[in-house]
């Protein structure tokens, strides 16, 4: 770490402030270097936990500085699928592919944006105090915020996002995989399963408690937790209600009713597994986190052609 | 994001491969460390999937029950598979499934020492369920095909002599066994032969599902 280094820091996050708060470069950079030469701390840290102290000083919110890292308005442009870090301020150009119901007073707007690399999900805070974004416009919007959460990223619009309309329209771009292979397993937590029932709350039950509200009275869901091989790659599947209905042929009542027969709703898994293991599947959906959520399976039954697998033996 | 460990793939042999796998080792120390058989064709292997006809059942425990199943691939070869109270699902599933059946194994392959000192390979599976024709016909193609894909890994592997081994497991299958993949080869030839041939004569239907 070079005293440089330290400077040019110390200046970025001075320039963040010097509107609101009456410090001096100096005092920042004193701050940064007694965390990073005598705390030992990592300069990524040193600088969160120093801009965290004059946010505070403020009465700022974070989204509230302009820039963010890395200091000025120059941002880079990215495509959505480019996206693949939290807390990044970057700017892009992409159609409001949907809007969603906000569940929370806090967010102005939800929704899903789009390029030709794909789709991300957005977020605008009603304190933001934003215009208003339309289903199908085209914006560039400069200054937003990445996010992550459980290996899915969005981004976030604050304060000082810029949204300018574009009249070019954008062909949003497919993040959909494919993947086959042989089902080799379904994992605990799949088949009849009971949800929390609290607001925006859908976490899986165990043992009739929610890890957030405690013991509550659940609500039935069909799930499949499954595992695609294909004898180089592993990839893990989730098959929500629909897609385990329309898979095993078996609707939720039936599984309630399987359940109550049988005083177990381990059955309902009992069964899918006997039906569906080993048996190849070809599945395609977008990717959440290590899965691949089913939206479109198909039973691979026809029978394959040993003839080019038979030339390609013969030939070496 | 996730660091959880990633699952073990499981590898798509043919039982005459399959049974000359008698080489295991582990990757670290650790007790739990799992457990892997060396294919001769050079890859290691902690998990297999296979799909074949089930031809014979029987308990062969003394005490408690203890399911063997053989399971039978194009060429005639045998996998043997072996579950106990350990694997009560599959032991259940041997227990009462009727030879002849199409099966799906999913499991580990294990080796065990005869008083004779031979090495038997089998798998413990994790779970077997009655499959159809057109399953087994995509699994025999399929397996052919990853089979090839090592194959022709260890002939270019192995091609400039004895010095240039890059890969570890092709150097280990080297230095452990004495058996061509030439073999291996044949054995894919074989099989898809077997498909061939059933496709231009059907058999009466075998196993009804």
């Amino acid at each position: 770490m070079t005293q440089t280094d330290l400077r040019t820091h110390a200046e970025e996050i001075h320039d963040q402030f010097e509107d609101r708060l009456d410090v001096s470069a100096d005092d920042v950079e004193e701050r940064l270097e007694t965390l990073v030469e005598e705390y030992k701390v990592p300069l990524e840290e040193a600088r969160r936990s120093v801009t965290n102290t004059y946010l505070d000083q403020a009465g700022m919110e974070r989204d509230e500085l302009g820039g963010g890292p890395g200091g000025g308005g120059g941002n880079e442009t990215v495509q959505v699928a480019d996206v693949d870090e939290p807390e990044q301020w970057v700017d892009l150009t992409a159609k409001v592919v949907e809007l969603w119901e906000p569940r929370s007073d806090s967010v102005a707007q939800v929704g899903l944006l789009g390029d030709e690399s794909g789709t991300i999900k957005f977020t605008k805070w009603a304190k933001s105090d934003l215009p208003s974004l339309e289903e199908g416009q085209v914006y560039h919007l400069k200054n937003v915020v990445t996010d992550e959460y459980q290996g899915r990223y969005s981004v976030k619009l604050n304060r000082t996002t810029g949204i300018e309309e574009r009249d070019a329209d954008i062909e949003v771009g497919d993040q959909d995989v494919t993947v086959e292979g042989a089902l080799v397993d379904i994992q605990s937590g799949s088949g009849l399963i009971k949800r929390c029932p609290e607001e925006d709350c859908t976490r899986v039950l165990q043992n009739g408690r929610c890890s957030e509200h405690g013991e509550v009275e659940g609500e039935f869901d069909l799930r499949i937790k499954g595992v695609l091989d294909d004898g180089d790659e592993v990839t893990e599947v989730i098959f929500d209600q629909e897609a385990t209905e329309a898979l095993t042929g078996v609707e939720l009542a039936e599984a309630k009713q399987m359940a109550m027969d049988a005083l177990d709703t381990g059955v309902v898994a009992d069964e899918m597994r006997e039906d569906l293991l080993g048996r190849y599947y070809r599945v395609t959906g977008p990717t959440f986190g290590r899965y691949v959520l089913a939206n479109e399976t198909e039973t691979l039954t026809d029978a394959t052609d040993p003839e080019t697998a038979l030339i390609r033996a013969r030939s070496i | 994001m996730s660091s959880a460990p990633t699952r073990e793939v499981a590898r798509r042999v043919l039982a005459r491969e399959f049974n000359d796998a008698t080489f295991t080792f582990k990757e670290s120390d650790d007790e739990r460390a799992p457990v892997y058989v060396l294919l001769p064709t050079g890859e290691r292997a902690n998990r297999v999937f296979l799909v074949g006809t089930l031809t014979e059942t029987e308990d062969v425990g003394e005490d408690a029950e203890y399911w063997q199943g053989r399971i039978v691939d194009p060429n005639g070869d045998t996998f043997f598979t072996y579950a106990g109270q350990y694997q009560p699902e599959a032991a259940s599933m041997l227990r009462d499934l009727e030879p002849p059946a199409y099966v799906a194994v999913v499991g580990k392959p294990r080796t065990y020492e005869t008083d004779e000192g031979e090495v038997n390979v089998s798998v413990r599976p994790e779970s077997i369920t009655t499959v159809d024709e057109a399953t087994r016909d995509r699994w025999v193609v399929e397996t052919a095909e990853r089979t090839l894909d090592r194959i022709e890994h260890f002939t270019d592997e192995t091609a400039d002599g004895d010095e240039a081994i890059g890969d570890e497991y092709v150097a280990m299958a080297r230095e452990e066994y004495d058996l061509p993949v030439e073999n291996y080869r044949r054995a894919v030839v074989d099989a898809l032969e077997g498909l061939e041939d059933a496709e231009a004569d059907p058999e009466p239907e075998a196993a009804a599902d």
